[in-house]
């Protein structure tokens, strides 16, 4: 015998309050722990920046308990956590270089913070039911090739480092592959629900493998030649592979055929090589993660970074006394040695479980979400995370060449920041409507509605 | 479409499985490596980065640490650098802690000696930065001023000991740099003025009291050789000995003259006394011939001959040739053929005289302190040996006295102050070039100092520069500051 009882399930609300909270402590921690070691006194803003932290991280929370209170509740405290230790990092390499006040870059990246979590507010706000994107897949697919291709743009196109990445607007620079990386992801989720039959089941066996029809490669195709396009016009090896491999994993998601994987990882690898014997760069960057100490080097970038990883050792120097301002690029690029040099490998460890922990919660959305749609997008959207730390720190250490991306939440840099937190917008939009009880199940009108009822699985 | 999600779970923790390899890989087993691959700023930064302990002369930091706004963080300063160049050394971000103190008590100055260790653990607690020791020298200011004055711009060495405690109250090498220019953190400055230094043909880096060439003693040996002939009890200062104008080294047809072709003492033979106060030749290739290589050399390492000494800088060991035959033997009486020995050698034989015949361990460190000026360890008198009786020393002081106030010394005489001494002119090469030596002590009867000094040829040929000429008078302005406090 049983009984039947109803009980309103766990929204999580209040334990992602108290880990939140507990993130602005820890950073808080970092924050006056650097001021200490490298200005001797608590510092003079503690109270005005801790204060802003806490009002934008909590304010969130609340918006999340107002529109969104079934989302899962690790993904604010863990973004919180590693956002705030970006900015600690950051005003730690200010100090290092001897920036002043007006032109620090932690205070920009403050701002970029406050600006990111409205933005994340703002499409809880907005887009009410991840489901109302698949709509516009078409119109996303149109901004993210226009958000990729902006850079090449005469006059507001930019380039920095060898690469043109950016473009620059009044004051501001802004890098729009980070946001065409959300556009592509939905335009990949809608694209593929709405053509995963096709290309999961029609098709010839050839040596045990389903391949699939000619014109079905085509999106694969299109995929891979628009890497190799960013790749050749923006000299940008890091987006080209995140692309790429998103769309590859996506795909695979999509149809459940391993075939795909395999056409796609030759694809890559005949695309890899070619780039490898056409350009310069690409030569100059794998001789770099063969020998990264060659004395004949092109460059001493990766040594001085591995030479900052060992440095720090197993527990680190220390925040704010060791040397990560003799790497280049420390507060970006190479952010994650900066923070391996001064945490130690202890310190990295709890980071990349972060990320780690932060991915498969996403991965556990899509398989909690109700219908296609929800599960592809929630699957790029944290699969992109997670393939660009693997790029970004398997670069630093010698894992795979090093390539050039920013580290979700901790690089200085406004675009990368939104964009991240505009994708765990998503992610917890999604979460929502996955943990959310039957019972509690609002609708949207229209299409939405008959999408939900034909695909839960 | 949860299967490949669940599978895609799997790919995304083997890509973070590697990612946590990769940094263990690097943060723990290459870490040292690493650490010491060559060109690593890191680790020279961070030995250099640390508040290094001073040098302290009289309470006076001759070498300090002062913080500074670039990435060094601490520079180092030598406010008198070319008197004190020898003393200190140098400690440069390039070429690392060199010579002198910096290098030999390295270890005290950063504050990593082991001897550190649990004062540095409340640092470790607190998350000070780790400081380094506190050396307070032996170094008598006013006595090394006045030896690097009297020695000016001659090439040479002077070395001052106390002969109660074996404190080196001077030490003063000539030529001499300034170690300012090698820690600058004008880093290709550095390195310019290093091999500026480097291949001076005058080798100032070189210390020349403890650690340049050896020298032939010359004439000083002559008090080795009567204090072995005193000690062996079959010779007294009264003994007389056979002082031709000419003497026949044994087995040769080769014959030594006396300085200048003189007679010693006017007649066939010359006392013990009168060979030492006017340095006789003759008498003493003799008497040397008489006492054996054996007898020379026990007398010799007595005096600290052939020992590897740290004072704490490393002491070349001073050597008496034990192949001599038995005319070599008699050449060694002179302080010739292969006797070779540093300035610093040479003060011991008269700091041991001065001090009833017992050698006191030089040394050059008084105290350590911590940054907070706690004494950590303090240097207490040693004795090394006893090389001589105090009857022979008492004897020995006797002639020497005679050598300044009615022999080849007079030079190195006080006004009311008796000083004792012995000259030499070491002989070398083949066109009679010869070093300068006087060592000595004041006041005779309570000595507190003891001093050699050298001078280096100027010239490769004989200019008639003899020690009574040249190095007494160095010697007198040493002792002259030392023992009028």
């Amino acid at each position: 015998m049983s009984t039947i009882t109803t009980f309103r399930p766990r929204t999580g609300r209040t334990t992602e309050l108290v880990l939140v909270l507990f993130a602005i402590a820890i950073v808080l921690l970092a924050y006056v722990n650097v001021a200490l070691a490298i200005q001797g006194e608590v510092p003079p803003n503690l109270m005005l920046h801790g204060g802003l932290l806490l009002a934008f991280t909590v304010g969130f929370h609340l918006v999340l308990r107002w529109k969104a209170r079934y989302a899962d509740p690790l993904l604010l405290p863990i973004t919180t956590l590693l956002n705030g230790l970006g900015l600690v990092m950051i005003l730690r390499l200010d100090y290092a270089a001897g920036r002043d006040v007006g032109s620090l870059v932690a205070s920009r990246q403050l701002m970029w913070s406050a600006l990111g979590i409205t933005l994340a507010a703002v499409v809880l706000f907005v887009v009410r039911d991840h489901r109302v994107l698949r709509r516009y897949t078409y119109i996303a697919m149109v901004a993210g090739f226009v958000l990729l291709l902006l850079p090449m743009l005469p006059l507001i196109g930019h380039e920095e480092n060898g690469s043109r990445l950016w473009i620059r607007l009044g004051g501001f620079s802004f890098q729009p592959g980070e946001v065409a990386k959300i556009a592509l992801t939905v335009f990949f989720a809608g694209y593929l629900v709405a053509t995963r039959d096709a290309l999961s089941l029609v098709g010839r066996r050839f040596l045990g493998l389903q391949l699939p029809r000619g014109r079905d490669l085509g999106p694969l195709l299109a995929a891979w030649g628009l890497s190799v396009l960013i790749l050749v016009a923006q000299r940008d090896l890091g987006s080209s592979l995140l692309f790429f491999g998103l769309f590859v994993a996506m795909l695979y998601v999509a149809t459940e055929r391993v075939s795909w994987i395999i056409i796609g990882l030759l694809l890559f690898s005949a695309g890899a090589v070619l780039a490898w014997r056409l350009f310069g760069h690409v030569q100059t960057r794998v001789n770099l993660w063969l020998d990264p100490f060659d004395p004949s080097a092109s460059s001493d970038q990766v040594a001085k970074g591995l030479m900052g990883m060992g440095h720090g050792g197993l527990f680190g120097t220390g925040l704010g006394e060791g040397y990560p301002h003799l790497t280049y690029f420390a507060n970006s690029d190479y952010i994650f040695a900066s923070f391996a040099e001064e945490l130690g490998l202890v310190g990295v460890f709890a980071m990349l479980l972060l990320y780690a922990l932060l991915v498969e919660r996403g991965l556990r959305t899509a398989i909690g979400a109700r219908e296609g749609f929800g599960k592809l997008l929630a699957t790029g959207l944290a699969f992109s995370i997670g393939l660009q730390v693997f790029v970004v720190v398997g670069g630093l250490t010698r894992v795979i060449p090093l390539t050039g991306l920013t580290t979700p939440f901790l690089s200085a840099g406004g675009s990368s920041l939104i964009a991240n937190w505009i994708i765990v917008a998503l992610l917890l939009r999604i979460s929502d409507h996955a943990r959310r009880p039957v019972g509690e199940r609002v609708e949207l009108e229209g299409q939405g509605a008959s999408a939900v009822v034909g695909e839960a699985r | 479409m949860n299967a490949p999600i669940r599978r895609l779970a799997v790919v995304v923790a083997a890509m973070f499985a590697a990612l946590l390899i990769s940094t263990t890989y690097i943060q723990f087993f290459q870490a040292d490596t690493l650490r010491e691959m060559a060109g690593n700023r890191r680790t020279l930064l961070d030995q250099y980065g640390r508040d290094r302990g001073a040098i302290l002369v009289d309470g006076t930091p001759i070498a300090e640490s002062e913080p500074t706004d670039d990435d060094l963080r601490w520079i180092r300063t030598y406010s008198q650098g070319q008197l004190y160049a020898h003393v200190t050394g140098y400690y440069s971000f390039t070429y690392g802690a060199g010579l002198g103190l910096e290098r030999s008590e390295n270890a005290l100055l950063s504050g990593s000696a082991d001897s550190l260790f649990y004062r540095r653990l409340p640092d470790l607690v607190t998350g000070r930065e780790p400081t380094g020791a506190t050396l307070e020298i032996t170094i008598d200011p006013r006595v090394q001023r006045a030896a690097a004055q009297a020695l000016g711009d001659r090439r040479g060495a002077v070395v001052a000991l106390d002969p109660r405690t074996g404190a080196i109250l001077a030490m003063v090498s000539h030529p001499t740099y300034d170690p300012n220019t090698l820690s600058s953190h004008n880093l290709s400055a550095v390195q310019q003025s290093y091999e500026t230094l480097n291949e001076d043909a005058s080798r100032p880096l070189v210390n020349r009291a403890i650690a340049g060439d050896l020298y032939p003693p010359g004439s000083v040996f002559k008090l080795v050789v009567a204090a072995a002939a005193l000690e062996s009890n079959e010779f007294n200062p009264d003994s007389e000995l056979p002082s031709p104008l000419r003497y026949t080294l044994p087995g040769t047809s080769t014959s030594i003259p006396n300085f200048g072709g003189s007679s010693c003492s006017g007649g066939e033979t010359t006392s013990l006394f009168d060979s030492v106060r006017v340095s006789c030749n003759t008498s003493f290739a003799w008497l040397a011939g008489e006492l054996g290589a054996d007898q020379l050399n026990a007398q010799a390492e007595a005096f600290g001959f052939g020992q590897p000494l740290q004072v704490p800088l490393p002491v070349t060991p001073s050597r008496y040739p034990v192949d001599a035959d038995d005319a070599q033997v008699g050449l060694t009486g002179i302080g010739q053929y292969d006797v070779r020995v540093t300035p610093l050698q040479v003060a011991m034989i008269a700091a041991s005289i001065a001090n009833d015949g017992v050698l006191m361990q030089p040394h050059l460190v008084d105290t350590v302190r911590d940054k907070d000026l706690d004494p950590i360890d303090t240097t207490s008198a040693q004795e090394l040996s006893t090389p001589i009786s105090v009857t022979t020393a008492q004897e020995l002081t006797d002639m020497m006295v005679a050598v300044v106030d009615a022999g080849s010394g007079g030079a190195a005489a006080l006004p009311g102050i008796q000083v004792a001494g012995k000259t030499g002119t070491a002989e070398f090469g083949t066109t009679g070039a010869a070093h300068a030596w006087f060592t000595g002590f004041a006041p005779a009867d309570n000595p507190t100092i003891a001093v050699a000094v050298l001078v280096e040829s100027a010239t490769a040929d004989w200019t008639g520069e003899t020690g009574g000429v040249v190095a007494a008078p160095i010697a007198r302005a040493v002792l002259e500051a030392g023992v009028n406090p």
